[in-house]
């Protein structure tokens, strides 16, 4: 039984099939890239995974257990953290605090959940900007940000919605270290990015989607080459 | 320890306050004050802290006010009686009515707050056998005086101020206004949101609950109109919330003084300030200004509110740095505080 395992998945708005038959492992341990062109359907199947929206058929299985009926938060207390394209911090709170509303998750007591944020921010490089406002913070802070509040949940189960997005070489260089650091500490990542010197030297595998439906599978180098891949990116001509 | 020592001297000098002012006028004003810092505190956590917005607070109002009349009337037991049980059912009326209005978002769960309101108001009008609709219910007051009124007041505004104090610095709190600033990424933080949203309107109904058995008790006087009144009570509990500052420990308490002097101010013609000016001078214009001022409190907070949002978006308590700066001139943060 793997991990996890996104089964048959289908969506559709209204006529329009956003996600059609998308099957996926991921092993323990393991970062998967999840790629494909703008609209092909990659943040659906995160929206599937973590709740916000309904399959239309088709299974999501975490650690042997069907999930795609249950609610968002009972989704986060089993161990599967997420992070936004379009970031969403808890704008008037301070950054220390943003995390602490994440890290009552999984502690008892206000101390517990104050300490465990500490320890989060110190983890994500965050600690020196914890008493500013989040929504005072740049860019790259809020990105960042949002991978922290995720960590402070725990999750075995990370997913990255392009993270490096709006990210300039240097902060490109610390958040590729940061999502390493992530996965050495023991969470599994699913990861979805457009920039591919991001998805091509941190994955394990890629997953490649367009129309909703899988391209393409493998390690980075077999994925790069792929016919239908380069097509997708490209055109038919470079194909 | 710095920032607790003001509202304890505040405590003081409102424990002390009947005693040295012996004036029923002031007395009966302090106690409506006060009955205002519960119901704006109610309304502060379910809006200012948690961000859904209520149009309908005399919802929660009435029901307590009707609950301790009502227990009154039928089975001819103390009003007071109501107290302990008002607060609990405006929270059997708040909690139904928020899972299922709180799968709405903002200003669609708004709408149905106001709602409510209304339906609180034409049921205890319609249901005549049981409220005595229209007629209401009237009750022999306990006390002569004043100042057991008004201690019983002070107690329940430090209570529910006690109360937000206590929650907005523990894991209510953070929630709370995690959903405030974004549901969806409350959600994806392990939130139950819907459950949340309702233990927050719990508090701020029972809040407001006990606002309503203490006015029954108080005016020993209530009918539909007066309690379920949606610009008596729901607006009013707005304005206080707003002016104050929302989403602030103390901001009620502030803003509930700010209002009942503003309508006190209107209310009495500005002091007798334009009736008397018309006395002296035999012009009748003042006495006519005067007159019209008096039915005018609405324009006054009218005013205020309009000044409140263009210069202090965040409520007096939630902008304090600003006013100090501006009106005090000193620097921003709080040396010799």
């Amino acid at each position: 039984m793997a991990f996890f395992r996104v089964e048959s998945l289908v969506k559709y708005f209204g006529g329009l099939a956003a996600v059609n038959n998308v099957t996926f492992d991921v092993g323990q341990g393991e970062i998967l890239g999840l790629i494909g062109p703008n609209g092909s359907g990659k943040t659906t199947i995160f929206n599937m995974i973590t709740g916000y929206h309904r399959p239309t058929s088709g299974r999501v299985l975490f650690k042997a257990r069907e999930i795609h009926r249950l609610p968002t938060f009972r989704i986060c207390k089993l161990g599967i953290g997420r992070t936004f394209q379009v970031v969403k911090p808890l704008g008037r709170m301070t950054v220390l605090d943003n995390v602490i509303a994440a890290a009552y998750s999984r502690a008892g007591t206000t101390r517990e959940a104050r300490e465990h944020a500490q320890r989060t921010l110190e983890f994500c490089g965050m600690a020196p900007v914890r008493d500013q406002l989040a929504k005072s913070l740049p860019i790259a802070g809020r990105k960042r940000l949002e991978i922290a509040r995720a960590m402070a949940t725990r999750p075995d189960l990370l997913l990255l919605d392009e993270t490096a997005a709006g990210l300039n070489p240097t902060e490109l260089v610390a958040a590729i270290d940061l999502i390493r650091k992530i996965r050495d500490g023991g969470t599994t990542i699913i990861i979805i990015e457009h920039i591919m010197h991001v998805i091509m030297t941190i994955s394990d595998r890629i997953h490649a989607i367009n129309f909703g439906q899988t391209i393409a599978e493998g390690t980075p180098r077999e994925v790069a080459a792929d016919k239908a891949v380069i097509e997708a990116y490209l055109g038919k001509d470079y194909a | 320890m710095k920032k607790s020592l003001p509202p304890l001297v505040l405590l003081v000098v409102l424990v002390l306050f009947p005693l040295v002012v012996r004036d029923n006028y002031y007395q009966h004003l302090m106690i409506l004050f006060l009955m205002w810092v519960v119901i704006g505190s109610g309304w502060n956590l379910i809006a200012g802290y948690t961000g859904q917005v209520s149009f309908g607070d005399a919802a929660f109002f009435g029901t307590g006010a009707y609950a301790a009349g009502l227990l009154s009337m039928h089975l001819g037991i103390s009003a007071w009686w109501g107290m302990a049980l008002g607060g609990f059912a405006a929270v059997a009326i708040g909690l139904p009515f928020g899972w299922i209005c709180f799968r709405m978002r903002g200003a669609y769960f708004a709408l149905a707050t106001l709602a409510l309101n209304e339906v609180m108001r034409n049921a205890a009008t319609i249901a005549e056998g049981f409220t005595g609709g229209m007629v209401g219910i009237l009750l022999m007051p306990t006390f002569v005086s004043k100042i057991p009124y008004y201690y019983i007041a002070l107690a329940l505004a430090a209570a529910s101020i006690a109360c937000v104090r206590i929650i907005a610095s523990a894991k209510l709190g953070y929630y709370f206004v995690s959903i405030r600033e974004d549901q969806d990424a409350a959600e994806s933080l392990g939130i139950d949101t819907h459950f949340y949203k309702m233990v927050s309107l719990a508090f701020a109904a029972f809040w407001t609950g006990m606002a309503g058995t203490l006015y029954m008790n108080y005016m020993g006087f209530i009918d539909p109109s007066v309690v379920f009144s949606l610009h008596d009570i729901s607006i009013m509990a707005i304005l206080v919330g707003i002016v104050g500052g929302v989403g602030t420990v103390y901001g009620p308490a502030v803003g509930a003084f700010v209002m009942i002097a503003v309508q006190e101010f209107f209310r009495s013609g500005f002091f007798g300030f334009f009736q008397g000016l018309g006395d002296m001078t035999g012009i009748s214009a003042f006495l006519s200004l005067s007159g019209l001022l008096k039915q005018g409190h609405v324009l006054g907070f009218g005013i205020l509110v309009i000044v409140v949002i263009l210069f202090l978006p965040n409520g007096i308590v939630g902008d304090w740095e600003k006013i100090r700066r501006k009106v005090f001139r000193l620097r921003p943060t709080g040396e010799g505080a």
